[in-house]
């Protein structure tokens, strides 16, 4: 049975079309990969799917139920948790509060108990971070675990951010980029990382990325989008393979597997 | 440098974290408490006016420091504190009651201004709370039954069965009286820092879209915010009252809105302690003015003739802190103890770039 | 006519609103900040035009010592940001407004210290003339204001649209990063445009001190003209001396119309319902953040 499914999406600033009557499903377990170049709607998927932004047409339906309506802060609470493409964390925190944060959804305790501090307040921090620690130890964080955000290199912040979306214990996580300005061994970190998550945690993740290798190693499926429209879908070979793909990235004429390519010399 | 081996999670959560620094806050209270035994009436004034201005700035901190929301407009709320706590005991309420109800509708007030302002961002909140000030200026004016219009109104001593607490009779007692409502809120503030409440506070203020995709309800936090902020603002302009005694709306200008802001600035944005330095230096640089002119006259300088001094070394030494230490007193203070803590292996850029807390970037 | 008559008075204290705002533009443009000292320019404009122009101070000629007053008010602007503002370059929008705030109080001072706390009056050389039109009677002051508000504003717009100045300030204020890349000087031209704004605020302090007494409190006008910038939003300069004309409008016309009370507060309910509609200013700049 399918997670998530997105039915004819379309969003339209002003004159301009961003994405452009897009369907898919997302099974439940599997890992979705969205590919495509620059400007092809993948981020604004992901945040119409976080009611960041309000589609113009489509609905979207997570777990049977439509959330295309839905107030943003609702999302989390249903089990969909999020990464950005540039970092969002918490700079002024330490990564154990940032991560604490994520926890904010099954929070059981009212403002006056906080104020006063009770009993119960305590017992909820400490399930807090039970589960945050678990987190901890999954993503090799105990080093960093009382450093600021904002003295921490870019390779272990984009590692916080994917932690505090898996303290929110989600259901669904979307990884928006989740290996761009990462280094080859850390690039390999998160894709063993994924692969536990789908596995141990059965967690369902939606992705984004351009590394095609990471993309090609983790996800069950592809789906290629170019201009905000439906391109190819398949497994991550048939989709590299799939000449109107091949033809969004490169134009007409030239063969190859050009993402790779770009990432290999970056990296 | 101190390392603390933690056995569970229990270290984390506490309120202080070892016993040293509970006893270095024991000891702290309890001097103060000790203040009236040693200190002259005059002092004890000053101090009781520290007290009052740290309660309003830690209402402020709530706002600016922790959930990232400006405003220029917290003397409206000190006066709807004031007004609300002289009209209920004025009308034979006894001063708990007429207290608590000031600090309560005070942040019911404030979370009604929050409905709008949550909307806004940066500078047009900045300026949406300064006119508030000014509105609650005139409406205080034209309110006369209720406020005394310009005439002003008389805020009664509190007395607690039978006990006088009067800023004039009993000046130990009203200082302990303020001490006591400090020291509650302070422990009320730092138990929400440890909570989910408090990070959902810091979440609104350093990234919303994130505090959004965790879940939170970011109208909700910051009216909550502005509520619990008013509230706490409410309560100091209550106990401002009857440190005045007798007030009319020129004690709630907004000058008073302005310089509190700026005190909770120098004195350390994000940080409790940050509104108690802030209140320090406001209250302290008029005294310590006062002692240098003294000192200057017997010399042969006279500045007596040059009004409005203090507020041009509270300007300079405000403007020296933007420039060269934007994280104010406190954040200079905890660069110091890094630096002697690691001695002599810190870091000059540890620092760096956690710069300031608020950010209101022109957005593109 | 007796309307007529109000909107005539409503308009000339505008044009002053306006063009405080203006200086609030032209700051919020180059430094992406809110200058809450422009009031006190202002303040400190009117007062260094009054040292050079009344007998009791320097006794210049009326136009040689305002123009004398712009210089030297320029110069101050400039400083400001030379020495002071650009200092903090690069830190958050807030930083400038407690900055500037402190500021204004320092100028408060200084023009305490040289002018005394009691109300001053400028001598112009148009004191008390009144024209009459029909039935209606504009004073000099009301005609000065409004004439001297449209040249400037046609000499601001002369120099943003056609001279090198000008429109390489309006690149650095689009991007500054890559005006400065292009070879712009970023930071002086920063620094010019507070200078500009010394000197718009030198002006408004000229003419609101020929409506009227100036003291060191003269800057609080500021807050009023804050409000006509919110309601330009920011962003733009017609759009300030638009608002200023409205808040100018409405104060008379609430003071006439409305119950007591009603006409120091109109300007503020005004720009508070603005916000509330439109929580960016009417014509707004700022977009929500990308992620």
């Amino acid at each position: 049975m399918s997670l998530l499914e997105v039915r004819d999406l379309s969003i339209a600033f002003g004159g301009l079309k961003a994405v452009d009557g897009l369907s898919f499903d997302v099974a439940e377990g599997e890992v979705f990969t969205l590919v495509g170049p620059n400007g092809a709607g993948k981020s604004t998927i992901f945040n119409m799917i976080s009611r960041f932004y309000e589609p113009t047409e489509g609905k979207i339906f997570f777990d049977g139920e439509e959330i295309t309506h839905l107030p943003a802060h609702k999302i989390a609470e249903l089990g969909i948790a999020r990464t950005f493409q540039n970092i969002e964390l918490f700079d002024h925190s330490t990564v154990l509060s940032n991560l604490l944060m994520g926890r904010h959804v099954h929070r059981k305790t009212q403002v006056i108990q906080d104020l006063l501090f009770t009993r119960k307040a305590r017992a909820d921090e400490r399930s807090h971070r039970r589960r945050v620690e678990e987190v901890i130890t999954f993503l090799e964080l105990e080093a960093h675990r009382d450093s600021l955000i904002a003295g921490l290199p870019y390779g272990v912040r984009k590692v916080v951010e994917i932690g505090r979306a898996l303290a929110i214990g989600p259901k669904l996580l979307l990884l928006d980029e989740p290996a761009s300005g990462l280094s080859v061994e850390e690039t390999r970190d998160v894709a063993f990382w994924i692969e536990d998550m789908k596995r141990e945690m059965g967690l369902t993740i939606l992705m984004i990325e351009h590394d095609m290798g990471l993309v090609s190693a983790v996800s069950d499926r592809v789906l290629a989008v170019a201009d905000g429209k439906f391109l190819a879908q398949g497994t991550a070979s048939e989709v590299q393979s799939h000449p109107d793909v091949i033809e969004a990235y490169l134009g007409t004429g030239v063969n190859g597997e050009p993402e790779l390519k770009k990432e290999e010399a970056g990296a | 440098m101190k390392v603390i081996f933690k056995k569970s999670y229990d270290r984390d959560i506490d309120l202080f974290k070892d016993r040293q620094t509970a006893l270095r806050i024991g000891l702290l209270v309890l001097v103060l408490v000790l203040v009236p035994f040693f200190a002259s009436d005059y002092f004890l004034a000053e101090a009781t006016n520290t007290l009052i201005w740290s309660l309003a700035g830690l209402g402020l901190m709530v706002l600016v420091g922790h959930t990232g929301q400006v405003s220029l407009g917290h003397a409206a709320f000190l006066a709807i504190g004031a007004y609300t706590d002289a009209a209920l005991m004025n009308a034979g309420w006894p001063w708990l009651l007429a207290f608590l109800t000031a600090g309560a509708v005070t942040g019911v007030f404030g979370a009604i201004i929050a409905i709008p302002a949550i909307r806004m961002s940066g500078i047009y909140l900045a300026i949406a709370t300064m006119a508030l000030a000014v509105l609650v200026e005139e409406a205080v004016i034209l309110a006369e039954p209720i406020t005394g219009g310009v005439a002003g109104v008389f805020a009664p001593d509190i007395a607690i069965f039978g006990i006088s607490f009067g800023r004039y009779d009993s000046l130990p007692n009203f200082y302990w009286l303020c001490l006591a409502v400090v020291v509650i809120v302070t422990f009320g503030y730092a138990n929400l820092l440890r909570s989910a409440t408090g990070r959902s506070f810091l979440a609104v203020r350093d990234s919303e879209i994130s505090a959004r995709a965790l879940g939170i309800n970011v109208s909700r936090t910051k009216t909550l915010a502005f509520g619990l902020s008013c509230a706490i603002t409410g309560l100091a302009g209550g106990l401002m009252g009857h440190f005045f005694s007798f007030f009319n709306y020129e004690a709630f200008t907004i000058i008073i809105s302005i310089n509190l802001l700026l005190a909770v600035t120098i004195g350390g944005l994000g940080h409790i302690q940050g509104a108690f330095a802030g209140a320090i230096l406001i209250t302290a640089v008029p005294q310590v003015l006062a002692i240098v002119r003294d000192g200057l006259s017997n010399i042969g300088v006279d500045l007596s003739g040059v009004p409005g001094l203090d507020t041009l070394v509270f300007s300079l030494i405000l403007i020296g802190f933007i420039i060269y230490e934007p994280l104010g007193i406190y954040g200079r203070y905890l660069k110091i103890k890094a630096f002697w803590d690691l001695f002599p292996l810190s870091r000059r850029d540890m620092f760096r770039r956690q710069m300031t807390y608020l950010k209101t970037e022109r957005m593109k | 006519m007796e309307f007529i008559q109000l909107i005539i008075g409503g308009v000339a204290n505008g044009c002053v609103y306006g063009l405080i705002a203006l200086g609030f533009v032209l700051i919020y443009k180059s430094s992406e900040g809110v200058n809450f000292a422009q009031g006190d320019m202002m303040m400190l404009g009117a007062f260094v035009a009054l040292g050079f122009v009344n007998d009791d101070y320097f006794g210049l000629a009326f136009l040689p010592g305002i123009i004398l007053a712009c210089i030297v008010m320029g110069g101050v602007g400039y400083s400001m940001d030379r020495f002071v503002v650009r200092k903090i370059f690069g830190q958050p929008q807030f930083a400038l407004v407690i900055l500037t705030i402190a500021i204004g109080f320092v100028l408060r001072f200084v023009a305490g210290a040289i002018w005394g706390y009691s109300p001053l009056v400028l001598e112009t050389p148009y004191a008390g003339l009144t024209f009459a039109f029909g039935g209606l009677i504009i004073s000099a002051e009301d005609a000065v204001t409004i004439l001297a508000t449209i040249l400037l504003t046609a000499v601001l717009w002369y120099f943003f649209a056609f001279t090198r100045i000008g429109l390489a300030t309006q690149a650095a204020s689009q991007n500054q990063l890559s005006a400065y890349y292009m070879g712009i000087p970023v930071k002086f031209l920063n620094s010019l445009i507070w200078g500009l704004s010394g000197i718009v605020a030198t002006i408004a302090g000229v003419l609101a001190a020929s409506k009227g007494t100036i003291d060191p409190n003269l800057g609080l006008i500021g807050i009023k003209a804050f409000a006509a910038a919110v309601i330009g939003g920011f962003g733009s300069l017609p759009g300030a001396l638009a608002g200023g004309l409205i808040i100018g409008v409405i104060e008379p016309i609430a003071a006439r119309y409305g119950p007591a009370g009603v006409s120091q507060t109109a300007p503020y309910v005004f720009m508070l319902l603005v916000l509330i509609l439109r929580p960016a200013g009417l014509f707004s700049q700022i977009t929500a953040k990308k992620v």
